[in-house]
């Protein structure tokens, strides 16, 4: 009983929020990477162009709610997504006619690149905090819990309860669809094929007849969709602040290095990786070994290895060593 | 510029004008940093932010009383600390000189960084403990030295190049943009190193009363010469008034304004020799042999390579002297605000806003990092007060209470990010040389 009740601990404190948080990086590390693969060029705007998306989805959510539209228990903000990943779509395609697309046509070096997206960045955050402001919103509406922990208590009959927020869930299902299907339009169709021939050597995805501007263009789309989704399931889960997505961008790099830059599926299992680590490196192991060890041997301190307010900290020096020991990923993705 | 700069003087007040006047200073320090790594060299630098938070640090370290009671109670761990991590790092160093390449040397350079780790931390809680009780309210941390302010400088230039040293000769060999992602993610760990650890600098609950190199506004407002000194200069405005209670309440005022508009200006005199004794070195840097080497190889690595300059040392080298000046920059910046707030280092306005600087101003050359400093240090301030006065004057036809309008002048404060962004990206496109682009002298 012991046992299980060690388990139930670790499961409700480290692995459901790191499932779901993982799953959020994850969508903006493959964001970054097809990006990177594609485009080649690290996007510093990354985080703000996920606020960019979720804020067209907050304010359909509140508009549909003035309207009395829902999906009862699910929240609402599910429905918006797609009229936000549109607007989030015709964006990037904005900026990238009229930013981005020169310095492709110039065949301009990765940091002249990425200094633009900088600049993208700047703007992007104006946009942001002029068209919704910089305060603290949650859009959350529905059911709140798939289980609480006190009817799971109740169920089982155990000490510990599992506490099971829909948002972790519908966090963990979106991104698996999400993501297989676009492994799926990758490896399968024709123009996922192309996308990737184009990204592993331009010149002979030219000369073979795949046209560069399509190609720059399903991009966009995709990056569009992953943005947008990962900014909406972010923030149902948390809630939405501009600044925090500002911060979330480097976690969102951490992942899509550690898993190997250019390699989708490395970014997939990157954010997992910097999930885990984060949430397992600060979570505090008292309760779970006082189960285990008999009464007299129970610890006095948190069993803490970092407080949490390191959380970040962890992610980057995980990427630090992997920098310094294998500069291309777990995953071998290009190389440095 | 210094036009523009008068023209605040005359429209709000003379003291905000010297206060942006100083803040274009530090910048351009800040400025003439990041331009010789990115300038001279080629290096991308995004921890700037980091390297000014150790400056900082260091006007604390070095300038604060030291608080006696604290070192008594947890100074031992602490010093125990400090011989923990030298010990790791030879114990470390040693092991990957003596041994070959193995899996074996991997694993036991591992098993000593976390057994070392963990014997940090059992040696640290009860001492960190100890010290952050110490009247919490007030102390609760080491101090300083309680040395003179202005040798924080030099020492928070020190610090920020011996940090700039391990990350060089950690993250020096990548590629630009890794190394852009890399430097940023290391600031973001120093900035939060300093922000949670209390008994160092207090944290996030700040330092506030830090000495100065400039006398303080209460003292000049009691002495004689000083108050002399503004009867003097507003004479013909105090004879204009007639009733002597009138005359001493003006005077008083008078000398308040005075006494800011005074300090500042004391901050104001030596940033400005700061700013001109390196734009000296700097010059002369960089039309020096030296400067013609770095040019070479941010130019051509392979090429300067084979001409036999040492790359991975220059480079280093490089690093370390643009991260000392951004170190020295950021001590300059908290000794003129008087408090130390760890809280307020966002990667914002500590790393991005000085690489607009360095863009728009001009990539390579000392003059153009200063007026890049300059201008757009002048458009982060003024632009919510520029963009509110546009709103105003666009929407006067719209009543008082109209959505739009209202909701507009909320937000006139973040109409800077979008001066700065379209800046930045007119600048690229059109002049990606920056305004005063690069001069190379030939001989």
């Amino acid at each position: 009983m012991d046992f299980l009740n060690a388990i139930i601990v670790l499961f409700n404190f480290t692995i459901i929020p790191a499932l779901a948080y993982g799953s959020q990086l994850a969508l903006g590390a493959i964001f970054v990477t097809l990006i990177y693969a594609v485009l080649r060029f690290a996007n510093f705007a990354t985080g703000d162009m996920m606020s960019f998306g979720t804020m067209f989805a907050v304010i359909l959510t509140y508009y549909f709610q003035s309207l009395g539209f829902g999906l009862g228990v699910l929240p609402t903000a599910l429905l918006t997504i797609p009229f936000a990943v549109l607007m989030m779509i015709l964006y990037m395609l904005i900026i990238d006619k009229f930013v981005f697309s020169y310095y492709r046509i110039k065949k301009s070096p990765p940091v002249q690149f990425a200094m633009v997206s900088v600049g993208v960045m700047f703007v992007t955050q104006a946009l942001i905090r002029i068209i919704i402001g910089p305060s603290d919103r949650r859009f959350l509406d529905g059911e709140k819990f798939i289980i609480k922990a006190t009817e799971f208590k109740e169920m089982t009959g155990l000490a510990e309860g599992i506490t099971l927020k829909s948002t972790q869930a519908i966090t963990i299902i979106v991104t698996l669809i999400v993501v297989s299907i676009m492994f799926w339009f990758l490896n399968r169709t024709k123009t996922g094929t192309s996308m990737r021939a184009y990204s592993d050597n331009e010149d002979l995805a030219l000369l073979s007849g795949i046209d560069p501007k399509r190609v720059v263009f399903i991009t966009w789309v995709i990056a569009g969709i992953l943005a947008t989704i990962g900014g909406v399931l972010y923030g149902l889960d948390k809630s939405y602040r501009p600044f925090v997505y500002f911060n979330n961008m480097l976690p969102i790099f951490a992942a899509a290095i550690v898993g190997g830059i250019g390699n989708p599926f490395g970014a997939f299992l990157g954010g997992y990786v910097i999930a885990f680590a984060e949430i397992f490196v600060t979570y505090a192991y008292k309760r779970f070994i006082s189960y285990l060890l008999p009464e007299h041997l129970e610890p006095d301190s948190l069993l803490q290895l970092l407080s949490t307010d390191y959380k970040f900290a962890v992610s980057f020096s995980i990427l630090v060593i992997v920098l310094l020991i294998r500069p291309s990923g777990i995953f071998k993705g290009k190389v440095i | 510029m210094i036009f523009l700069i008068i023209l605040v003087g005359i429209f709000q007040s003379w003291s905000i004008a010297l206060t942006i006047l100083n803040y274009c200073l530090i910048s351009a320090v800040m400025t003439i940093g990041a331009n010789i790594q990115w300038g001279y060299a080629g290096l991308i630098n995004f921890g700037i932010m980091g390297y000014t938070a150790l400056g900082g640090l260091a006007v604390v370290l070095v300038s604060v009383e030291p608080v006696k009671k604290a070192w008594q109670v947890g100074g031992l761990n602490i010093l125990a600390c400090i011989w923990i991590i030298v010990a790791i790092i030879f114990v470390v160093k040693f092991i990957l000189n003596r041994f070959d390449k193995s899996k074996l040397r991997n694993y036991s350079v591992a098993s000593v960084i976390l057994g070392g780790i963990i014997l940090l931390r059992v040696t640290a809680a009860p001492g960190i403990e100890a010290i952050e009780s110490v009247d919490p309210a007030k102390t609760g941390f080491l101090g300083g030295m309680g040395l003179p302010v202005l040798f924080s400088w030099i020492f928070g230039a020190l610090l920020a190049g011996s940090l700039a040293f391990i990350i060089g000769k950690i993250a020096l060999g990548l590629r630009a943009d890794y190394l852009a992602i890399a430097t940023l993610l290391i600031a973001e760990i120093i900035v939060s190193i300093i922000k949670h650890e209390e008994w160092l600098a207090r944290g996030v609950k700040n330092v506030i009363g830090l000495k100065r190199p400039a006398p303080y506004e209460i003292d000049l407002q009691t002495s004689e010469w000083f108050i002399n000194l503004v009867t003097k200069f507003n004479s013909s405005k105090l004879n204009l008034i007639n009733s002597i209670s009138d005359k001493q309440e003006a005077l008083n005022q008078m000398i308040i304004d005075a006494s800011s508009v005074y300090v500042k200006l004391c901050f104001t005199g030596l940033f400005l020799t700061v700013v001109i004794i390196l734009l000296i070195v700097t010059q002369k840097a960089l039309y020096s042999p030296w400067g013609r080497k770095m040019r070479a190889i941010r130019d051509n690595e392979e090429a300067a390579s084979a001409m036999g300059k040492n790359i991975v040392k220059e480079h280093l080298l490089i690093f370390i002297l643009g991260s000392a000046i951004v170190g020295l920059a950021g001590a300059m910046m908290v000794t003129n605000d008087g408090l130390f707030t760890p809280g307020s280092y966002r990667p914002m306005r500590y790393t991005f806003v000085i690489w607009v600087m360095v863009i728009v101003g001009g990539t390579g050359n000392n003059f153009g990092a200063i007026l890049g400093g300059f201008v757009v240090w002048f458009l982060w301030v003024e632009a919510a007060p520029i963009a509110l006065f546009l709103i105003n004057l666009f929407t006067s036809h719209l009543p008082e209470t109209n959505a739009l309008r209202v909701h507009l002048i909320e937000s006139a404060p973040y109409f800077r990010f979008l001066v700065i962004g379209i800046g930045l990206l007119l600048i690229m496109r059109y002049r990606p040389q920056g305004i005063i682009p690069e001069k190379i002298i030939k001989q």
